[in-house]
């Protein structure tokens, strides 16, 4: 396996870094997953491409990216629409296509969604580093040494044995994912919501929390009613280990929705967002509005499984 | 916590008992390699453990934990490392010496002797990658968080909070005091384990001289 130049970055956007599904096994050193937000537009793009589905691929935030092919490659993108454009055309998103070396693709602005992943066949070549090629931006480790993209970076991708193969993939339309402006979100109570009063909890699922522009990757800020613990429950608990999609809510009671930036906190989790959700988050902007809708373990694991079940059937095998 | 984690709390408070059964459970989960077990993430009074819901459900999990702490420990629990970490208090190096001081009403060389006459267990990493969560301070150090948490604190700081004192392993804002810097090295991300401490080690500081830092491997 070589690795090539695939793309030179012309302009590196708000925010574009080298990621994968994450970083798993090391949160007792402090280690957190870092992946890909929505994962799955990372394993869609990643298996029309012929790409195992854990194949490091770019993330980018919003608009702004350009990058010029220095080859003939085969790319897919997929999750938010950034208005991606070829040379000036719009370029299809959820399929499989070839770029002539010397192509640019450019990342206009957010019409729907708000991350788009951009998979290229050979996987992005970056170290693998605790078994993931994700980047860990606050420790500076992983991706592209440790940092987002910058303007003149060179993005390699690993060549296999034999020439390049392109076969037409398409993601079938009823499967793309409708990414509105105002989002309902499943989650499960928990694991401390039976310290929050009970018209928080309330609250919680009937209420329309806006986006706040604070938001980062560590954390969706939402702001909206406040909710309040019990009387004499203290503020913070003994930092406890936390997942993505956990809703902690610090003293000012507005919720923050914890991506997987962080292995551990003080404050309490009233809910949690279910798996299947999980990439939704990824598509959030700052801005739109999101409700919260309570399910048991029993959807939340069914909603899960048709999740699999559909990545599973599109049935696209890896090409190398 | 959520479809695909649970959370097993071990105890209520902060102690070294609760803390070792946190330990103690994440070894017989490790030694018994349960399928779909994907990460344990322990902490002070409980661990975390995040599972691949479709291939362990978390109900089939709760009863394989029973059963494990119900056999008794089986494997053999990783043996503890003692580390020695060169600490030069006060100055640049610790800018929040003479405040930590003046709080507590003694000299600052009190504060020294005070923090490096004791033993620390790791209670977890956390907050940050390698960043030790260490306890418990005497009751005659305790101390709250600054008042104004720093944008900025630097690699290799010693901090203190409340009971516990901690070493910032890599440039990062944050609240606690800081009364020292060490040169040793805490978190590498290509060494395995990328962390140099570990739930349940131990640790004790020594004060060192500036002309001194040279002679510490890092």
């Amino acid at each position: 396996m070589a690795a090539v130049g695939a793309f030179e970055v012309l302009s590196p956007g708000i925010l574009t870094t080298v990621t994968d599904l994450g970083r798993y096994g090391f949160s007792r050193y402090g280690v957190a997953p870092t992946g890909g937000v929505d994962s799955f537009s990372l394993r869609v793009a990643n298996l029309l491409v012929g790409n195992p589905e854990n194949a490091a691929v770019l993330e980018t935030l919003a608009m702004g990216l350009r990058l010029k092919a220095l080859r003939d490659v085969v790319v897919a993108v997929t999750g938010g629409n950034l208005t991606p454009l070829r040379d000036a055309k719009p370029l299809p998103m959820w399929q499989s296509l070839e770029l002539q070396a010397g192509e640019v693709v450019m990342f206009s602005g957010p019409a729907g969604g708000f991350r788009s992943y951009i998979a290229v066949q050979g996987g992005v070549d970056v170290p693998l580093i605790m078994g993931s090629r994700s980047t860990n931006l606050s420790s500076g480790f992983g991706g592209y040494g440790g940092r987002p993209l910058r303007k003149g970076d060179i993005i390699g991708c690993t060549e296999g044995p034999g020439r390049k193969r392109f076969e037409e993939r398409v993601l079938p339309p009823e499967w793309v994912p409708a990414y509105p402006s105002r989002w309902r979100i499943r989650v499960v109570w928990g694991p401390q919501d039976d310290q929050f009063t009970d018209e928080s909890r309330q609250t919680f699922v009937s209420h329309l929390y806006s986006v706040s522009s604070d938001s980062n990757r560590t954390g969706i800020r939402l702001n909206g009613a406040a909710l309040q613990v019990k009387a004499g429950i203290l503020e913070s608990i003994i930092s406890e280990g936390v997942v993505a999609g956990a809703i902690q809510v610090p003293g000012d009671g507005q919720p923050i929705i914890l991506l997987g930036e962080t292995v551990s906190g003080g404050y309490r989790k009233i809910a949690t967002v279910i798996s299947a959700d999980l990439p939704y988050l990824g598509q959030i902007m700052p801005g739109e509005e999101v409700a919260f809708g309570a399910v048991g373990l029993e959807e939340a694991v069914r909603a899960l499984r048709e999740m699999e079940d559909r990545i599973r059937s599109i049935g696209f095998t890896a090409l190398a | 916590m959520g479809d695909s984690s649970l959370l097993v709390e071990l105890g209520e408070r902060i102690s070294p008992e609760v803390n070792r059964r946190v330990q103690d459970l994440m070894d017989r989960l490790e030694h018994a390699a349960l399928p779909g077990v994907r990460e344990l993430s322990p902490s002070y009074r409980s661990l975390m453990i995040r599972v691949e819901p479709l291939r362990m459900a978390l109900g089939q999990l709760q009863s394989a934990i029973v059963d494990l702490v119900a056999a008794g420990h089986t494997g053999a629990l990783s043996s503890p490392a003692e580390h020695l970490i060169p600490v030069i208090y006060g100055g640049d190096h610790g800018p929040d010496l003479d405040w930590v001081a003046a709080h507590h009403g003694v000299p600052p060389d009190e504060i020294v002797a005070r923090h490096s006459k004791c033993t620390y267990r790791v209670y977890m990493i956390g907050f940050t990658p390698g960043f030790p969560y260490l306890g418990e301070l005497p009751a005659d150090l305790d101390t709250p968080r600054r008042s104004t948490p720093r944008t900025r604190v630097l690699k290799g700081s010693v901090g203190l909070a409340q009971r516990q004192t901690g070493i910032y392993p890599a440039d990062s804002p944050g609240g606690w005091q800081i009364i020292g810097w060490t040169p040793i090295e805490l978190f590498d991300p290509r060494r395995q384990p990328p962390s140099l401490l570990n739930m349940g080690d131990t640790v004790r500081f020594e004060a060192i001289r500036p002309e001194e830092v040279e002679r510490w491997p890092r």
